[in-house]
């Protein structure tokens, strides 16, 4: 497959199933992607209907049953287990509903582990997670274990966590889900900012508020994009009418 | 928004039309850009004429320092407007409507217009949410955009609702 550099991800006719014979279940059915170097893009969709299966390929957590997938010009499709590994180490960086923070380990070693992972040492490794940790508003929280953390705290160590390694681009899924809605407006905002620093996002979301801060915002139903929104350009000029005045006078 | 809006500001002092204007703008953020500062002026003659506001300045003022207080009758309707409960209601029935004439006469698929209409609501809620986020936190004009949030997410949900329908009715046929 031709990767231009522009394109970070390039899925064609990609589809997953579960089960066999008369229990097959078509979770992703022949789905096109492309996502942009640097765009946000967000998929919703009712449960069930693939978003996160769609995520778990994406992030090579998973692998497609057909149809072709690239992540960061490598073939997610045809990589060995190992060369998998360290794709999904090196260049994705993933974001769960959940947080799965390591509940043994403080936030700082929660977030030092990746780099410790591939390679560096515990020296650049501390530096890079006290410096994330900062970016997301937690220097102060460092030598915390996530169970002394609130859920808004935990999701931005998770954060933190997954930009360790500094991929290529951030999968996230319902990163909002467990937060109420103040902390997941701070996550909202951290979310934005990495994406105005240029990072590339796919953020699987029920809810729109999450959704409609990306670029482009695709549906999925049963398994296939049924609808795609751009958001961006020509969306000014709303807010005035919001205080009709015409009304008033 | 009611012109009651001005006479209430004017409860807390008496006040100049640009004077007027700058609270509005703390208070609405950037929902304020719907509101000229000659809008303002034009109201504040219109409800001198009614006999609701007086001038408090020496006329020799310029006409954009004009300052403005409230008469008994301006007072009398501010503490009406107070225990009003009157509220906004967004025309649901209108685009309920636009489906219903769509599907019955013909003119266009009830879907393809509620897909158009969600992509624009998206675009609208994308709008406001940035807005929210470059507000300062608990401003005022943070309040208010939360209350825009909210409500096109409740239009979002019946836009939802309106598909679901219409697609039973298309299948069902």
């Amino acid at each position: 497959m031709n990767d231009s550099p522009a394109v970070l991800v390039r899925a064609r006719g990609l589809r997953k199933d579960y089960g066999s014979g008369e229990g097959l279940v078509r979770a992703l059915d022949a789905v096109d992607l492309d996502v942009s170097r640097g765009e946000a893009v967000a998929v919703m969709g009712p449960s069930g209907c693939g978003k996160s299966t769609l995520l778990h390929l994406l992030g090579g957590l998973d692998r497609p049953s057909a149809g072709q997938l690239s992540v960061a010009g490598q073939r997610v499709d045809e990589l060995s287990e190992r060369a998998l590994a360290a794709l999904r180490r090196d260049e994705i960086g993933f974001v769960f509903q959940a947080f799965h923070l390591m509940d043994e380990l403080t936030a700082q070693e929660n977030v030092e582990l990746p780099a410790l992972l591939a390679g560096c040492t515990p020296n650049e490794a501390r530096a890079r997670a006290t410096a994330l940790l900062q970016d997301v508003g937690l220097a102060d929280r460092a030598r915390h274990l996530p169970a002394m953390l609130s859920g808004g705290q935990r999701q931005r160590v998770a954060i933190a966590r997954a930009l360790a390694n500094d991929p290529e681009i951030l999968l996230a899924d319902e990163p909002t889900g467990n937060l109420d809605s103040a902390a997941a407006f701070d996550v909202l905002g951290l979310l934005e900012s990495l994406h105005a620093k240029g990072l590339t996002l796919v953020i699987v979301t029920h809810d729109e508020r999450i959704a409609t801060t990306a670029d482009r915002l695709i549906s999925m139903r049963d398994g296939a994009f049924v609808d795609e929104t751009h958001l961006t350009g020509g969306s000014r000029g709303h807010l005035g009418t919001f205080a009709d005045w015409e009304r008033l006078s | 928004m009611q012109q009651e809006v001005v006479l209430a500001m004017l409860a807390k002092e008496p006040s100049h039309g640009y004077e007027l204007r700058a609270r509005l703008a703390r208070a609405l953020g950037p929902v304020a850009e719907g509101i000229s500062e000659a809008q303002m002026y034009v109201t504040l003659t219109r409800l001198e004429r009614g006999g609701f506001v007086e001038r408090l300045d020496a006329p020799a003022q310029r006409s954009d320092r004009k300052v403005y207080c409230l008469t008994p009758t301006g007072q009398e309707r501010v503490a009406e407007w107070m225990s009003d409960v009157s509220w906004p209601r967004p025309d649901l029935a209108e685009f309920h409507m636009k489906l219903i004439a769509a599907a019955q006469g013909g003119l266009a698929d009830p879907i393809s217009l509620i897909d158009a209409q969600r992509r624009d609501l998206l675009r609208r809620l994308r709008e406001v949410g940035r807005a929210v986020l470059e507000e300062e936190k608990d401003s005022d004009a943070a309040l208010l955009l939360e209350g825009i949030v909210l409500r096109l997410q409740a239009d979002l949900r019946w836009l939802h609702a309106c598909e679901i329908a219409w697609t039973k009715r298309g299948t069902s046929k």
